[in-house]
């Protein structure tokens, strides 16, 4: 868990910026409590009874609905326009934003990129992404440490992603916290890379457990790092039997063409 | 590729959205305010003042720190209608399937393997679980 991020933010601290944007003020549509606006949406069979002056609620409600309502709705927006909506987890530092900026480059003729980074400070990953020529949205979570369905939900607004398009989400770089945050995305990748050690998965398991694909980063290391593949795959797999692996280099290219092949193929079956 | 320190500096003015108070930070404390919603709602809906009492059900999986939840507690229901509840937590306890003998068995924790054949694949059936049961309101 994050112990640092216990303190209280100010409510305007998460900002959502749409790279290359010209200024202009607004309100945000989007300003009011959510905790109190939303609740014709909901369908609880809450039933009720009175004990002297008291109210029981018998309620059986997810503490996390308001966020899952909310990413079925960006999940039913994406399947509408026939978009792959990747989510992209992992620690800080595997290579996510390299990952993607290769990715970019390599098959912008091919497909339509749209981009949401997420980080708690500066916009230096979506410059990153914008000098690749794809649209990017840059996510300031400010002390948070981990993207929300609102926060894609209002950065998707922005950014306008075409029919057919891929729009790649690079959540901030943690482990532990977003993998309990459905963003409404049709699929999860959790990237690791070989300088980490390759017992990340016992260490982390709720991220494996929740994720479709594992992307196993800097293979071109592998000579000189003591990292073990196929027991970080044997780990990971216990938590989460269903994983699938590519084994990459966003540096040097190696096992890119497997992963875009997963692009097309994962695109297709939609 | 660019630094960012140049494009940072001189990057067009951005328009910054407030955002709304709503799941953000330390993922405990997300989850206590979404308790604090949920059970504000409830008290509007049900025309009471306060909570007396609050029924949570958390898997032993679900990827919640009790420490933590514990700690953000403290800090997130101070002058809420929660403030004064009893908290009442009901540990769902993690439950799996053998993936080989197809027998199912409490899984203390992630890895564990089947206590019948010692097969340590399995697919979890239970114990992510994040609800509130119930409330006493007054």
């Amino acid at each position: 868990m994050c112990d640092t991020c216990g303190c209280n933010q100010p409510a305007d601290a998460v900002k959502i910026l749409l790279i290359g944007e010209e200024t202009k003020l607004m309100h945000d549509p989007h300003d009011h409590e959510h905790g109190h606006g939303h609740h014709h949406h909901h369908h609880h069979h809450d039933h009720e009874h009175t004990h002297g002056g008291k109210t029981v609620i018998e309620l059986e409600q997810d503490v996390l609905a308001q966020n899952n309502r909310l990413a079925e709705r960006n999940r039913g927006y994406f399947e509408a326009k026939n978009i792959l909506a990747l989510n992209l987890v992992s620690s800080p530092g595997s290579g996510k934003t390299a990952v993607l900026e290769r990715t970019l480059a390599d098959l912008k003729d091919e497909l339509a990129f749209f981009v949401i980074e997420g980080d708690q400070q500066t916009t230096r990953d979506a410059d990153r992404i914008a000098a690749t020529g794809a649209p990017v949205v840059q996510v300031n979570t400010g002390k948070g440490c981990h993207l929300d369905s609102d926060m894609v939900n209002r950065a998707v607004k922005k950014l306008t992603p075409s029919d057919g398009a891929i729009v790649m989400i690079e959540n901030v770089g943690n482990l532990v916290c977003p993998s309990l945050f459905d963003l409404g995305e049709s699929r999860r990748v959790v990237i690791i890379s070989v300088t980490e050690g390759d017992d990340k998965p016992l260490k982390y398991p709720d991220m494996f457990h929740t994720s479709d694909l594992c992307l196993i980063n800097k293979v071109d290391l592998l000579p000189y790092v003591p990292f073990d593949v196929e027991k970080a795959k044997h780990y990971a797999l216990h938590a989460n039997p269903k994983l699938q692996f590519l084994e990459i280099s966003a540096l040097t290219g190696q096992g890119m063409e497997e992963w875009y092949d997963w692009l097309r193929s994962t695109k297709n079956q939609l | 590729m660019p630094s960012g320190w140049s494009n940072l500096y001189f990057h067009p003015p951005a328009v910054f959205l407030p955002t709304v108070p709503f799941i953000r930070k330390m993922h405990e404390l997300s989850i206590v305010q979404s308790i604090v919603s949920i059970a504000e709602e409830q008290v509007r809906k049900a025309g009471a003042q306060i909570v007396d009492s609050i029924e949570l059900e958390i898997g032993t999986l679900a990827g919640v720190e009790w420490d933590a939840l514990d700690f953000a507690w403290q800090a997130g229901v101070p002058h809420t209608v929660l403030a004064h509840a009893e908290r009442i937590v009901h540990r769902v306890p993690a439950r799996a399937r053998c993936s080989n003998c197809q027998s199912e068995f409490e899984l203390p924790e992630w890895f564990a393997p089947c206590p019948h054949c010692g097969e340590t694949f399995s697919d979890l059936l239970q114990g992510r679980e994040l609800r509130v049961k119930s409330l006493v309101v007054s």
